[in-house]
């Protein structure tokens, strides 16, 4: 059990660290990228255990979202470098492929059940990001001690 | 400050920064405030823009200063995030006054050229993320494989046909299908034990990630026209890659005479 929970986590982060080169993201943010996308999917599959899917799914949104913000501060890059990998494991790319089987097989019950599933695992990705990102940048300045003073608002326009 | 620069030239220098950002799955509110930035640390304050997912609209103009306006076209394209990295490093030290004018659009020009990873690496990494995420789902190291090579065949496809020849609706349809039919030949050579591990894994690399996270915070930040196009666009392909998938399920059945699979 403990086994293969670990062995999940090694395969997200190899996977994170894929998508991050598929998507290009800067060689220095490779580790952070896998960083998150393997803490993301620990946290849901201890959640997944007692909780369920989408309330883990929910959570580990949550813990990515919060741990890119904090690199992207560290690192002053942007979060998007670190959230679009760091996501892709919650993607529920299982219950996508179950629907169109069921569909397919005509056990529409089934497949309507698989399809909620997936599209209420979606909500809980989109809450779990937005959530974090309302939250304000000086608390986020404060947690990862940034070797570079955060900057200034924008002048605003006459 | 810099009077001596040309309005004509920073704006030139703004819509070029907006459009690298743009292209490469920026959000609209960052696009907004580079431009804003750049404006800002050039004097300009009659500058006004307006950016949509696909398009930046600027104008400059006022009794003080004379008018300009570019509109600027921008199609989605292939994503490079180290692009939009760079440009955030080229806002940052802008502002803090270690560039001029010139050496900003010398630089611009730089990250505009720098090269992506090349195909190969690409493909590499397709196959590496398919076969990680098919372990992550609980595939056999057999299972693991077979999604590899389906993630390498993927990504050489969309690199060489989806691309060039096939809209983005029909490259998705196209790209599940090609999965689907690459992991049913393996699994009935009897190269794999979990058929869907399989094909989950391996439809990965097509998931449109950028889209849906984007979308997600541009409605956050308030912009629901860009936010909803770019929503749109990520569900629309979800479906299109179902579609694929069940496309080729539905072919088999009829093919094998309804064996469940």
């Amino acid at each position: 059990m403990i086994l293969s929970v670990l062995l999940q986590t090694a395969a997200a982060v190899l996977g994170t660290v894929a998508f991050s080169l598929l998507y290009d993201v800067p060689r220095r943010c490779y580790p952070y990228c896998g960083l998150i996308g393997g803490c993301g999917w620990f946290c849901y599959s201890l959640l997944v255990l007692e909780f369920s899917p989408v309330t883990a799914t929910f959570c580990a949104a949550v813990l990515i979202v919060i741990l890119s913000r904090i690199f992207a501060v560290r690192e002053q890059t942007p979060v998007t470098l670190y959230l679009i990998p760091g996501i892709f494991p919650l993607v529920p790319g299982a219950g996508i492929y179950w629907t169109s089987y069921y569909i397919v097989t005509n056990q529409l019950s089934l497949a309507s059940q698989k399809g909620f599933l997936a599209l209420k695992s979606a909500v809980a990705i989109v809450l779990g990001i937005v959530v974090v990102l309302e939250l304000p940048q000086k608390l986020f300045d404060l947690l990862s001690r940034s070797p570079l003073p955060p900057r200034e608002e924008v002048q605003k326009k006459e | 400050m810099n009077h001596t620069a040309d309005e004509r030239q920073v704006l030139d220098l703004a819509v070029r920064a907006g459009r690298i950002l743009l292209e490469n799955g920026a959000e609209i509110s960052r696009v907004e405030e580079t431009i804003d930035r750049i404006f800002a640390h050039f004097q300009i304050r009659s500058a006004s823009a307006f950016v949509l997912s696909n398009g930046i609209f600027i104008t400059i103009g006022s009794d003080r200063e004379p008018f300009y306006a570019r509109v600027q076209h921008i199609p989605v394209k292939s994503v490079h995030l180290h692009r939009i990295a760079q440009v955030n490093e080229l806002s940052r030290a802008l502002e803090q006054g270690q560039l001029t004018l010139k050496k900003a659009q010398a630089r611009l020009e730089k990250i505009e050229k720098s090269p992506g990873k090349t195909r190969g690496m690409q493909v590499l990494a397709s196959g590496a993320g398919s076969g990680a995420f098919c372990c992550l789902f609980g595939g056999c190291p057999a299972d693991i494989f077979c999604s590899f090579l389906t993630g390498l065949l993927l990504y050489y496809f969309v690199l060489t046909v989806n691309s060039r020849y096939l809209s983005k609706i029909t490259g998705s349809i196209a790209g599940g299908a090609l999965v689907t039919v690459s992991c049913l030949l393996f699994f009935r050579l009897g190269a794999g034990c979990h058929l869907d591990h399989m094909i989950i894994g391996s439809v990965m690399p097509l998931i449109p990630g950028v889209p849906f996270v984007n979308g997600i915070r541009d409605m956050a930040d308030g912009d629901y026209i860009s936010g909803f196009v770019r929503l749109l666009d990520a569900v629309l392909i979800f479906f299109c890659i179902a579609g694929g998938v069940g496309l080729i399920f539905s072919l088999y059945h009829k093919l094998t005479g309804g064996v469940l699979l």
